[in-house]
């Protein structure tokens, strides 16, 4: 069973590095082996292609002149961060200044990059609202990149300046081009991610990622207290209470009492904070545990619709939500990052070498 | 009839060891109303080489099509642990009563669309495949069929529609121990070639021709209108699956071409080629990086590397049976 749900939570490749990191090999029954030695394998591969990519990258921006931050799953396997071990992740998100933005566009496709979606409602949606470009494909690697500008949508109450964020960033240990957060923005980040938007089809991997991280640089001295600065600066109080709620809830992480009540403070209001915890509690968990049918679909649509809500004010949010339904009706519409399912009988899935 | 528990394949460490294969009992010795049960019930797990694949589905059609295809297979009822959780279960809605519909899912995800009712025994074998090679990656998988005698073992690479799968059939009838018809598992400690031994599945015109040539053979209902065309899946020989844990050493690759009119010629093939065919032909090449080229030099170099244009059946069959 734990296998099974491993695989369906996209947790497989973590448990496989947990059990070769602490040598817990003969705890494992000699038949499940053959598995994780898998996840492991991929855990390399993963590495060895993001790197590679990253190098692509910067090859098409040689002649960019700005700061260059990589953010989520590329950010922690360049840094070399525990969380980059145990993750499988399919796009590579970096994030540069606005100003720099359209530069950074041209250069890539210059180099057989090419957009995803050519409709041009998508395009302008992206462009105008979010905090990210429409994302780009490799035509001959079929990698994925996530071009940013900034954390949050543009649209979202959230008065964060990116400026501050590129001000803070890390050069890499190695003599990369490309820097990262600073371990309190990385933390934030994590955290507005899960809790603002939206999206939990990996709801759990992600709590695990934002753990290790916090595990991680609660070892540096001053951390708690430059994270809960750096959280007013930037405005992200709201998400980072939620973290850590989460985190003690779901993982039964425990925290020093200083930060932990000051974020309890940062929680919504009772009636609120009760509705919060049902929704996260059942978004949050395991497939297994959690409840299917009626309860299942309510929660994901609120969580969404909250999602949404957080994004967008109302008024260009209504529009939005009326325009692309209608899109579906006409069958115009597909699901954006995944994978259109197989035919059952062409088992490649994408051209080999 | 006492039902076995996992004590088919022992406790702790999951026993799979010759001991436990030897008194593992074959899915022939059950009724089809207890296989049915067992199938319906999720409990059923049967053995397809290195792969316990736990199999549920409420289709009546499934679980007579599985007792006689993998008769002599092993099976056990809820064993500790099993490779892939699948099942084959119909898509629930409205379209229950017009259109019947079923789905595949390994871990209760779906990775396929769904399929015709009447098309669900060529799905799981689809979706089987599917399970082998995106999470087998104990083993370098190759799509290709192979096929073992004297202990030395050919490798037929080839996209759909190549022959593969007839010319592995008729090689099985002509007395090679089947490995697989599709998917060529190449151990990564050694090289060694590992067995499936499931079912050959033939399309259109080639089910009349291995019919003809083995009227003795186990064949499922041919199933039409599927993406393929008509399909039919043919019983490994006990033989076979008896032996499906022996690994065997390649000593041959052959790419086999049907041409209709053809003169069958057998004719050399540069190593390097073929190396480069192989790395195409590999679901999982890439997963492996270095340690995937130097096992498929390592393959290449021990072996002889040939393609197989062939017009008659019987021509490839001695031509092939004849390589030194």
């Amino acid at each position: 069973m734990l296998l099974q749900q491993a695989r369906s939570n996209r947790l497989l490749v973590r448990v496989a590095v947990c059990v070769e990191d602490r040598h817990l090999w003969d705890r494992v029954p000699i038949a499940v082996h053959p598995h994780l030695r898998a996840g492991l394998q991929l855990s390399l591969k993963q590495r060895r292609d993001v790197l590679w990519e990253l190098q692509q990258i910067h090859r098409a921006w040689a002649a960019l002149d700005c700061p260059l931050v990589l953010l989520k799953g590329a950010a922690y396997v360049a840094a070399d961060l525990p969380a980059g071990r145990g993750r499988v992740f399919s796009d590579i998100d970096i994030m540069v200044p606005e100003s720099h933005l359209a530069a950074a566009e041209q250069m890539l496709l210059g180099a057989h990059w090419i957009h995803t979606t050519s409709d041009p409602y998508d395009q302008r949606y992206y462009r105008r609202w979010t905090h990210q470009l429409p994302p780009l494909r490799h035509a001959l690697r079929g990698s994925v990149l996530d071009l940013h500008h900034t954390i949050v949508p543009k649209t979202a109450r959230i008065a964060l300046s990116a400026e501050c964020l590129f001000a803070e960033a890390r050069a890499l240990p190695s003599s990369s081009p490309y820097l990262v957060l600073a371990p309190e923005d990385m933390v934030l980040h994590s955290a507005v991610h899960l809790f603002n938007d939206g999206e939990f089809s990996h709801g759990l991997r992600d709590l695990l990622d934002l753990h290790d991280l916090i595990a991680l640089f609660s070892r540096q001295a001053g951390f708690w207290r430059r994270l809960l600065a750096r959280a007013e600066t930037l405005d992200l109080r709201r998400p980072l209470s939620y973290a850590f709620r989460f985190l003690s809830r779901i993982l039964g992480a425990a925290f020093p009492d200083a930060p932990r009540q000051e974020l309890a403070a940062w929680l919504p209001a009772q009636p609120a904070r009760i509705a919060m915890d049902s929704l996260f509690d059942e978004a949050l968990s395991p497939d297994h545990i959690r409840h299917r049918g009626v309860r299942a679909i309510c929660t994901d649509w609120v969580l969404d619709a909250r999602g949404h809500y957080l994004r967008m004010p109302l008024h260009l949010l209504l529009p939005h939500l009326i325009y692309k339904a209608v899109r579906r009706k006409q069958g115009k519409e597909g699901p954006h990052h995944l994978l259109p399912l197989e035919k059952p009988g062409d088992i490649r899935d994408k051209p080999p070498l | 009839m006492v039902a076995p528990s996992s004590s088919a394949f022992g406790e702790a460490g999951f026993d799979r060891t010759e001991a436990a294969r030897k008194n593992a009992v074959k899915v022939g010795s059950l009724s089809s109303s207890e296989l049915a049960a067992y199938l319906a019930g999720g409990t059923l797990s049967i053995q397809t080489g290195p792969f316990l694949l736990a199999i549920r589905s409420s289709l009546p059609s499934l679980a007579s099509a599985l007792h006689r295809l993998y008769e002599d297979n092993s099976y056990a009822l809820r064993p500790p642990f099993a490779d892939f959780h699948v099942a084959l279960d119909p898509v629930s809605g409205l379209r229950r009563w017009l259109r019947p519909q079923v789905h595949f899912t390994l871990d209760g995800q779906s990775p396929f669309q769904s399929l015709p009712r009447p098309q669900a025994l060529p799905l799981l074998e689809w979706g089987l495949n599917w399970c082998v090679a995106n999470h087998g990656h104990s083993f370098l998988v190759l799509h290709a069929a192979s096929l073992e005698r004297g202990g030395r073992a050919v490798i037929l690479p080839g996209p759909p529609g190549s022959g593969k799968s007839t010319l592995c059939a008729a090689l099985v009838l002509a007395g090679w121990r089947l490995l697989s018809d599709e998917l060529t598992l190449v151990s990564l400690e050694d090289g060694a070639l590992a067995a499936l031994a499931r079912p050959i599945s033939l399309k259109n015109a080639s089910i009349a021709l291995i019919q003809a040539r083995a009227p003795t053979a186990v064949f499922s209902a041919s199933i039409p209108d599927t993406q393929k065309g008509t399909l039919a899946l043919m019983k490994a020989p006990r033989d076979s699956i008896v032996r499906m844990h022996e690994p065997a050493r390649p000593a041959w690759v052959v790419f086999p071409r049907y041409r209709p009119e053809a003169q069958t010629q057998l004719k050399e093939r540069p190593k390097e080629e073929t190396t480069i065919e192989l790395a195409r032909n590999a679901f999982n090449y890439s997963l492996y990086g270095r340690r995937g080229f130097d096992l498929l030099i390592e393959l290449v170099e021990a072996v002889a590397c040939y393609s197989c244009v062939y017009g008659s059946l019987d021509e490839a069959v001695d031509q092939v049976s004849a390589l030194p």
